[in-house]
């Protein structure tokens, strides 16, 4: 693939913005190659997530509007996979509540075989009115026994399941199991995107959007709520991660003499080494993303994805089944979303329902594949870069621009009083603004499809 | 069993706060299923244009408080209320001049509006935040109840109290006075009739000599006025704070789908069927149950079939089931 | 001779800025007579009609009504010269009531309508028992004969129908045909397209057989129906 003068220039630039952010204290970048690493850890997560939304709106036209949803269910993942067990809560409830979920499930499978079975009239309704309903109570009964075992258990550390990882009290030094966890979280936002597919793809373009918003809000409220599942509210903390940690690092006398001899303090260095880990980590993956995506839309399967894009009803006319490759993207998409929300937990180290808010999580994943160039992976991927950093910057941008606009003016005044809160309000604005703009004047984004 | 007490407290904690819910929602789907008809798209945006009509008549509230001006036990907010209709009306005729009607004249595909609101909806969440912050603001002042459970209890003897706040009973009638007005205007008014037949079949409304551009105009009044009614009402009744209206948006979109979109008396219906399931799932039932059972076999737990923080997945449960039995809603609406 | 009341003039052009589909095509209509446009599968029948009416880039030749060149009119402002259009298909408001379309269909002028609504309600009488119900919900003739009613609410001095007997079954067709020359009776012009030939030309003053967008035949419906060469291509013999 090569890149042409501009597409050369405009990866310069958005490097040279990171650059930057790592070098020079000048206006409002920071300084810090600490502050550079995060930002650039974040950017890679982000342009993974890019990637996955691009591939549904950008070659298939479909729009996702609960990125969100998908990114924090990867999260659960984490927890769920890279944590130890919870000691006693299989037995304490585990079970019960496993089997709560099998028969609720078991339910709706029951009903749509009746379903399938029975003919249309007024018995079927009924059964199925007898078989929801009942099977609600039951599931409610068995699940809720359970949940309560599990929640009973030390509630002020644990009181949830737990997860698979198999070291026990030193689960730390599993942290290999974290990586295992992304490609679950994957799984488990491709599962959530098959049910919403299956539903909201084939009707009119914006009820996918608005089921998606609602199942975002839903699987939110899951994860907020369940405390047995990941303490609720209450936060997983002390994830285990695939690199090493800062404190173990300063106390090891080989890489205090390794830092020496870079001409760095122990802690910088372990801080520094910490960060660039989880860079290199991300990079494979994202690369590994980014070629399967190349060659996926190089291929037979990702020419009919365009052509289906581009004339849905010549497509359909052509014999192809535009709901089922619909489908297929979607939950591609939304998987490639699963895997970086999975990731992003990883490295926060603790999975904070709390912080997941539209504006952050799919709002911004939306900007960086429109200002990117939707329908171009590497464009995607530049979005996530360029508007990652944008995103940082809006805040120090914001209080500059306040300091400036407010200079000489009285501190109680009424503007000066809204313009000292506005940086933090700024980002909703900037993001809402740089999208407009582009959706108006250069809809294909900076790096347009070929 | 005790019937009386049952069907007060059924009252108390379903009947009336579901009434003023779905009243709310109404007026808020019915914003929303216009832009639909008219416009074409499902406006994301719908919520923060609620927030921002809802901030200016906070505005003038106070205001007005700082003037002394008030309507004695009703909330200062009503007569607010015009004041901030226009201000929403000159927002969102000045979004559509510099936004969407580029879009329409390119005729853009419905999705591509679609994410464009989301970005308006952004910049307008943002206006709202700057102009009056962020913060929990409970604006409704004069007289907090028309009856309130005590003065009930002690006026007709029972166990239970009915409570009805004069932000509940503003709502049901104010809704009603908004509904009759617009379908008097749909219904009766050459303009009205004009903007049904828009949206029933653009190309010959066209033909027939209907002016588009006018349309356009008449529809975002309409729904600034619908938007800031429903948003001051929602407000009046829990309070204001500038995310949760964008959290409105799903039972909003949800009663306007289930009602079938693009249909007026459809969005009333699914506002209500929409507020009665969420209000009916998510209460706890003991309280009724134990008032009509045999003390045999009163219930032990609360007898709730959902928690209250899953109300979300009330109206997102409807909304699904009726896409997949019934997508055009309970009340034929448009599907293009 | 003199110029016919409605013409378009030797047009060529297409949809947007795609291929031309007519070439060099002369429709007319007189005052007093019905004129029919009928050909195969794909001649450009409807496209030449809606060239007529200005839904078409026609970058050579003219439309002229009354005299007056009206080629670079919009649509809409045809309507208010005096034209009326009953498209083919989507050509009433389903969910209005069938008084309302016709109110909607008057909707340029500014005097009074009861009496034009009188009119098309004595020339459509199952319209006005069914003035209170849903377009949407009446038969396929019923709905044509709202479809004609709204167009004639402006009280057009030309009628342009895109064949109007579409999908309706042959006897609501027969009905349809009549109430067709009721309308020619009461003095407007009407110039339709028509997929069953024979019977459209049985009732044309004037006949235009079109084929791949260029005139082929053309003369009154009577010498249409004689031509052996008409008969052999469209007529089945």
């Amino acid at each position: 693939m090569s890149f042409s003068l501009r597409n050369t220039f405009l990866v310069l630039l958005v490097a040279g913005l990171y650059v930057l952010e790592g070098t020079t204290d000048f206006w409002i970048f920071s300084g810090s190659p600490d502050s550079a690493l995060k930002m650039l850890n974040f950017a890679l997560i982000s342009a993974i997530m890019a990637l996955g939304v691009n591939l549904q709106w950008g070659f298939a036209g479909l729009f996702n509007v609960g990125v969100m949803g998908f990114v924090a269910l990867g999260g659960l993942a984490t927890v769920l996979i890279s944590m130890p067990p919870t000691e006693g809560a299989m037995a304490a409830g585990g079970w019960r509540v496993l089997l709560g979920l099998i028969m609720g499930a078991a339910t709706i499978v029951l009903t749509v075989l009746v379903r399938a079975k029975m003919p249309a009239g007024k018995a079927r309704v009924l059964a199925t009115l007898v078989l929801l309903v009942g099977g609600f109570f039951l599931f409610r009964w068995v699940f809720d026994g359970g949940v309560e075992g599990i929640e009973a258990i030390n509630p002020a550390l644990f009181g949830n399941i737990g997860g698979l990882n198999f070291g026990g009290e030193n689960y730390k030094d599993y942290g290999w199991m974290a990586i295992v966890a992304w490609p679950v979280g994957g799984l488990f936002a491709a599962a959530a995107a098959w049910v919403i597919g299956k539903t909201a793809l084939g009707l009119r373009s914006d009820y996918l959007a608005i089921a998606t918003l609602g199942i975002a809000e839903i699987i939110l409220a899951v994860i907020k709520n369940e405390d047995w599942l990941s303490r609720g509210v209450k936060n997983v903390t002390g994830l285990p991660r695939p690199v090493p940690y800062e404190i173990d690092l300063q106390n090891d006398p080989g890489f205090i003499e390794k830092a020496a001899s870079w001409g760095l303090d122990p802690m910088t260095a372990s801080t520094l080494y910490v960060k660039i880990g989880y860079s290199l980590l991300f990079t494979v993956f994202l690369i590994a993303l980014l070629w399967l995506a190349q060659r996926a839309l190089s291929s037979p399967w990702g020419r009919m994805m365009r052509a289906i894009r581009d004339n849905e009803t010549a497509a359909e006319a052509m014999g192809k089944d535009v709901t089922a490759r619909h489908l297929q993207i979607f939950i591609l998409g939304s998987a490639i979303c699963g895997i970086a929300g999975a990731m992003m937990v990883t490295i926060d180290g603790q999975l904070t329902p709390t912080t997941y808010q539209p504006l952050r999580f799919t709002f911004l994943i939306w900007v960086m594949v429109i200002v990117g160039g939707s329908g171009n992976n590497f464009g995607a991927v530049l979005g996530g870069f360029l508007v990652w950093w944008l995103w940082v910057m809006v805040e120090p941008l914001g209080l500059w621009i306040a300091d400036v606009t407010t200079a000489g003016l009285d501190p109680t005044n009424w503007f000066a009083v809204r313009m000292s809160e506005f940086g933090a309000h700024m980002r909703l604005l900037t993001m809402g603004i740089v999208m407009l703009l582009v959706l108006r004047f250069s809809p294909r984004g900076l790096m347009p499809e070929k | 069993m005790d019937y009386l007490n049952a069907l007060v407290a059924l009252a108390n904690f379903v009947i009336v706060p579901g009434l003023a819910y779905g009243a709310q929602l109404a007026i808020g789907a019915l914003g929303v299923t216009m832009i639909y008809g008219v416009l074409r798209f499902s406006n994301f945006a719908h919520g923060d244009t609620m927030a921002f009509g809802t901030a200016i008549t906070i505005l003038f509230t106070w205001l007005f408080q700082s003037w002394g001006i008030s309507l004695g036990p009703l909330p200062t907010a009503l007569l607010a209320l015009p004041f901030g209709i226009a201000g929403c009306a000159l927002l969102v005729l000045g979004t559509d001049r510099v936004v969407y009607k580029f879009y329409r004249a390119q005729k853009a595909k419905p999705v591509i509006l679609v994410i464009v609101s989301l970005g308006v909806m952004f910049v307008m969440n943002g206006i709202v935040r700057f102009v009056i912050g962020v913060r929990d603001i409970n604006f409704a002042d004069g007289e907090r109840f028309i009856i309130s459970a005590r003065d009930f209890k002690e006026m007709t003897g029972l166990d239970e109290g009915l409570a009805i706040k004069t932000t509940q009973m503003i709502t049901v009638v104010v809704a009603i006075i908004v509904m009759a007005l617009l379908f008097y205007f749909l219904n009766k008014t050459r303009t009205g009739k004009s903007m049904r037949a828009f949206s029933d079949n653009e190309d010959l409304a066209l033909l027939s000599g209907i002016n588009p551009e006018r349309v356009v105009l008449v529809t975002w009044l309409i729904v600034a006025a619908l938007a800031t009614t429903a948003g001051v009402l929602y407000g009046l009744d829990k309070s204001f704070k500038a995310f949760t209206y964008f959290q409105l948006l799903l039972p909003i979109f949800a009663s306007a789908i289930v009602g079938g979109i693009g249909n007026p008396v459809g969005a009333i219906a699914g506002g209500f069927t929409i507020a009665f399931a969420e209000v009916t799932i998510t209460y706890a039932w003991k309280k009724v149950l134990t008032y009509v059972m045999p003390e045999s076999l009163e219930p032990d737990g609360l007898v709730q079939l959902l928690s209250t923080d899953y109300k979300f997945a009330v109206s997102f449960a409807i909304l699904i089931i009726v896409l997949l039995f019934k997508p055009t809603g309970l009340f034929k609406g448009q599907s293009i | 001779m003199s110029e016919p009341f409605l013409i378009g003039d030797t047009m060529t052009g297409g949809y947007g800025k795609g291929p031309d589909i007519l070439h060099g095509c002369t429709i007319a209509v007189e005052k007093g007579e019905i004129a029919v446009i009928v050909g195969p599968n794909g001649a450009g029948k409807s496209t030449a009609m809606k060239a007529v009416f200005g839904m078409l880039n026609v970058h050579s030749g003219s439309v002229r009504l009354d005299g007056e060149d009206i080629t670079a009119l919009s649509p809409q402002d045809r309507v208010i010269k005096g034209m009326g259009f009953v498209p083919q298909v989507r050509n009433i408001f389903a969910s209005m009531t069938v008084e309302e379309n016709l109110e909607m269909g008057a909707f340029i002028r500014e005097d009074d309508i009861k009496q034009t609504m009188e009119q098309v309600y004595d020339l459509f009488p199952i319209l006005r028992d069914k003035r209170n119900q849903a377009a949407g919900e009446l038969s396929g003739g019923q709905r044509q004969q709202v479809a004609v009613g709204r167009a004639l609410m402006t009280q057009p001095k030309v009628l342009m129908l895109d064949e109007p007997t579409a999908g309706v079954s042959p006897i609501v067709m027969d009905e349809l045909f009549d109430r067709i020359i009721e309308v020619a009776r009461t003095g407007i012009p009407i110039l339709m397209v028509e997929q069953n030939a024979r019977q459209a030309l049985e009732i044309a003053d004037k006949a235009y057989v079109l084929v791949q967008g260029a005139n082929a035949h053309t003369g009154t419906g009577k010498e249409l129906l004689a031509n052996p060469e008409v008969r052999a291509s469209f007529l089945g013999g």
